[in-house]
């Protein structure tokens, strides 16, 4: 008999993927049968670990030990020295915060780990995610089965009231309270639907979730359609995700083979079947009357409100919308009760959240920590802080429909109601992280660039408004903004969030009035002064030569696209401010410091 | 292939049983390990069969929650095979000359039971 040594755990995120973890992971099989081992080392390709940042990730079991950042040329020293002679590679080990030396299990030792309570990502890099049988050895589908076979309707519904969840896809209403709405509109027909829709930059939780636990969306489908009374329910997908819809796919034929899924589930009677759609990346498709119009084979554009979806949504049937993380708590919360799951979170926003970190910080990946944990706690603890020794300067939550919070608001504690009185937003959970390099009129303009090209053109305020409001915005960033238009930009983001049709519009203007709101001082230099304080805005700053600190090198006149930088070897350096397009490419070669980029 | 369709809590529960015991070698949250010592030298003496051993030896036992861990030469090399017990909240117990036969008394006297096996025990404590 064989016995088996070793279980490699390897992630097959979608970052890890992206950085190589399919060349890692041949090259790891390569060695494996190098030395005959494959009958005693498993190797298990997981859903995201989180760590996204230090990927390619591995854990090697039985010690759990985790090796970060793996190139092919690393899983020689894998087989040979770990798997053979159980020799730990500490070049590969993570290293601790404030460089108190190398981690070797970080899950029970790193911050990163240690500050997150998982639960709609608890599976998430710790099963296979094409196993029905890993998931189920994770306690999957006896939510289904305790439902189906041990509960009424009314009594899930009663259980996920108590429970306060509110939905996770950035607005925050009671899913239980959604529920009972959707259960309790008459209607032959009914129906089940998923969000997966993931559009704001920088946001990929959902993704995440379908591609490393698709069993815990199928079995919370399903259960959302016994509790309302339907027997259909559609996942909507965009393209962009072809991993998740390839997992949630294989899922959904495995929940079949069981009778998980399909006729007859459990021999219970109860009989659900989940499609799923792929959109083709339409923001405004997030939104949940125009997801229902592009399931229904229409150009995705929103509907009037009211009536609402549980009113007349899918082919005008009472229909419940929720989204991917609001459906990976329900098996737990089932499972473990209403007050398990309350015991985390705060007064009004109960249990956990699920927040992709991007942007200027050290740990970038997928977090999920409980309600309440202040800002500061989640950059500086969980995230590692930021990059380069660089100052915080802000943090845009909420994408595109969200704001900005400032440094001085990081004691904020996390929770719906507290990041709306602060003009931000909970959103789907991106969290885009900026340094002092940024420039907070710059930023509102890439948001604005975003809902201009996202707008669906449906309704004038939002396909005009924002982009006069982009406009405006680029005259500003060029130097050709005039004493009042902040007045204008005010006035105009207000007229277009109250006139909007839909969500898509009501928030496009966040990001402009909230970095109005914080950041007032910088729009002012860039109208009154024309200085851009970030140095980031290139028609206001120069690239200017520190005549003390020039040697001479011409290193930079050499890289100089256009020429514009004059100057002998060993004299002092020129730039013609005229001929230079403001690349930037001079003060990356200049090894003295000699170079500065001046505003105004 | 058919699979049997899932029927009842009973039915799930022996798919899980069956699906946990493959999932063991994840769980970290054990109450101690074994480590075998598989430098060249512990091999030489026959450290394979003792590793073969102490799997089969815990597993026929039913004792899921010690790790069985290999690691390198622990520089004892004239006493190998060697293994060493490390459970809670214990002193770490390293034994020499480790037979397949010998592996069933320690398992059986000291991780069942508690007990040091004095006459094989090579040294107590860390190093």
């Amino acid at each position: 008999m064989a016995i088996e040594t070793n279980t490699i755990l390897i992630c097959a995120g979608g970052a890890c993927i992206s950085s190589g973890e399919e060349s890692c992971l041949s090259a790891l099989k390569k060695h494996i049968s190098h030395y005959s081992l494959e009958k005693v080392v498993k190797i298990v390709e997981t859903g995201c670990m989180g760590m996204c940042d230090a990927g390619p990730l591995m854990m090697i079991y039985p010690e759990g030990v985790f090796y970060k950042k793996l190139r092919v040329e690393d899983m020689e020293r894998v087989v040979k020295e770990h798997i053979l002679k159980g020799r730990v590679i500490e070049d590969l080990l993570l290293e601790a915060p404030k460089s108190e030396g190398k981690i070797l299990s970080p899950m029970d030792h790193h911050p990163f780990y240690t500050r997150q309570i998982k639960i709609a990502t608890k599976n998430m890099g710790v099963i296979n995610p094409l196993s029905i049988d890993e998931y189920i050895a994770h306690d999957g589908y006896f939510a289904l089965q305790k439902v189906l076979q041990e509960m009424k309707p009314d009594e899930v519904i009663d259980t996920l009231k108590k429970s306060g969840l509110r939905g996770r896809g950035g607005a925050g209403f009671p899913t239980g309270l959604k529920w009972e709405l959707t259960r309790k509109e008459v209607g032959d027909k009914k129906y089940v639907i998923c969000n997966a829709d993931e559009g704001d930059p920088g946001a990929f939780m959902d993704r995440s979730i379908l591609e490393g636990d698709p069993h815990t969306i199928i079995e919370a489908v399903t259960i959302a359609g016994y509790a309302i009374g339907s027997n259909k329910g559609f996942v909507y997908v965009r393209a962009e995700y072809p991993l998740a819809i390839e997992r949630l796919r294989e899922g959904i034929r495995q929940a079949k083979s069981y009778g998980l899924l399909g006729e007859d589930i459990m021999g219970t009677g109860f009989s659900f079947d989940i499609e799923i759609r792929i959109g083709a990346g339409a923001f405004v498709c997030g939104e949940e009357t125009a997801l229902i119009e592009s399931i229904e084979g229409k150009r995705g554009h929103p509907r009037v409100k009211p009536p609402f979806p549980s009113q007349a949504g899918l082919w005008m049937s009472p229909s419940l919308n929720n989204n991917v993380e609001t459906y990976a708590n329900i098996p737990s919360i089932i499972r473990n009760g209403a007050d398990w799951f309350a015991q985390y979170g705060t007064e009004t926003s109960k249990g956990t959240k699920v927040f992709a970190l991007a942007g200027k910080i050290k740990n970038t990946g997928l977090v999920e920590v409980p309600m309440g944990i202040s800002l500061r706690d989640l950059v500086f603890e969980v995230g590692g802080g930021i990059p380069n020794n660089k100052e915080f300067k802000a943090v845009q939550a909420g994408g595109p429909s969200g704001g900005c919070i400032p440094n001085h608001m990081l004691d904020t504690p996390i929770d719906y109601e507290s990041l709306k009185k602060i003009g931000a937003m909970m959103g789907s959970g991106g969290l885009v992280f900026m340094d002092e390099d940024t420039c907070m009129v710059d930023i509102a303009k890439y948001f604005l660039e975003f809902t201009v090209d996202e707008s669906c053109g449906k309704c004038t305020p939002c396909r005009e408004g924002t982009k006069i409001l982009y406009q405006m915005l680029d005259k500003i960033t060029n130097g050709e903004g005039q004493p009042g238009d902040i007045e204008k930009l005010e006035e105009l983001c207000r007229f277009i969030m109250e006139t909007s049709l839909c969500g898509l519009g009501q928030s496009a203007p966040q990001p402009v009035l909230s970095t109005i709101r914080y950041f007032r001082h910088e729009y002012e230099a860039h109208i009154d002064r024309h200085e851009c304080v970030a140095k980031v805005c290139r028609p206001l700053i120069r690239y200017v030569v520190i005549g003390e600190k020039c040697v001479g090198c011409t290193a930079c006149a050499r890289v100089c696209p256009v020429d514009a930088i004059e100057g002998a070897p060993k004299k002092v350096h020129e730039i013609d401010p005229e001929i230079c397009t403001r690349c930037g490419s001079c003060i990356e070669v200049c090894r003295f410091d000699a170079i500065v980029k001046e505003s105004p | 292939m058919a699979v049997a369709k899932v029927k009842s809590l009973e039915e799930l529960m022996k798919i899980k049983e069956k699906a946990v015991k493959d999932l063991q070698m994840r769980d970290t949250q054990k109450k101690g390990k074994v480590v075998v010592a598989m430098g060249t030298c512990g091999i030489a003496a026959g450290a394979k069969d003792t590793l073969q051993a102490v799997v089969s030896e815990l597993s026929q036992k039913n004792i899921n929650d010690i790790a069985v861990v290999q690691s390198g030469c622990m520089g004892l090399c004239d006493v190998e095979p060697t293994i060493e017990v490390i459970l809670e909240n214990q002193d770490p117990i390293v034994y020499g000359h480790v037979t397949p036969q010998q592996v069933r008394r320690i398992v059986e006297q000291h991780i069942i039971e508690g007990k040091v096996v004095s006459d094989l025990m090579i040294r107590k404590g860390e190093l």
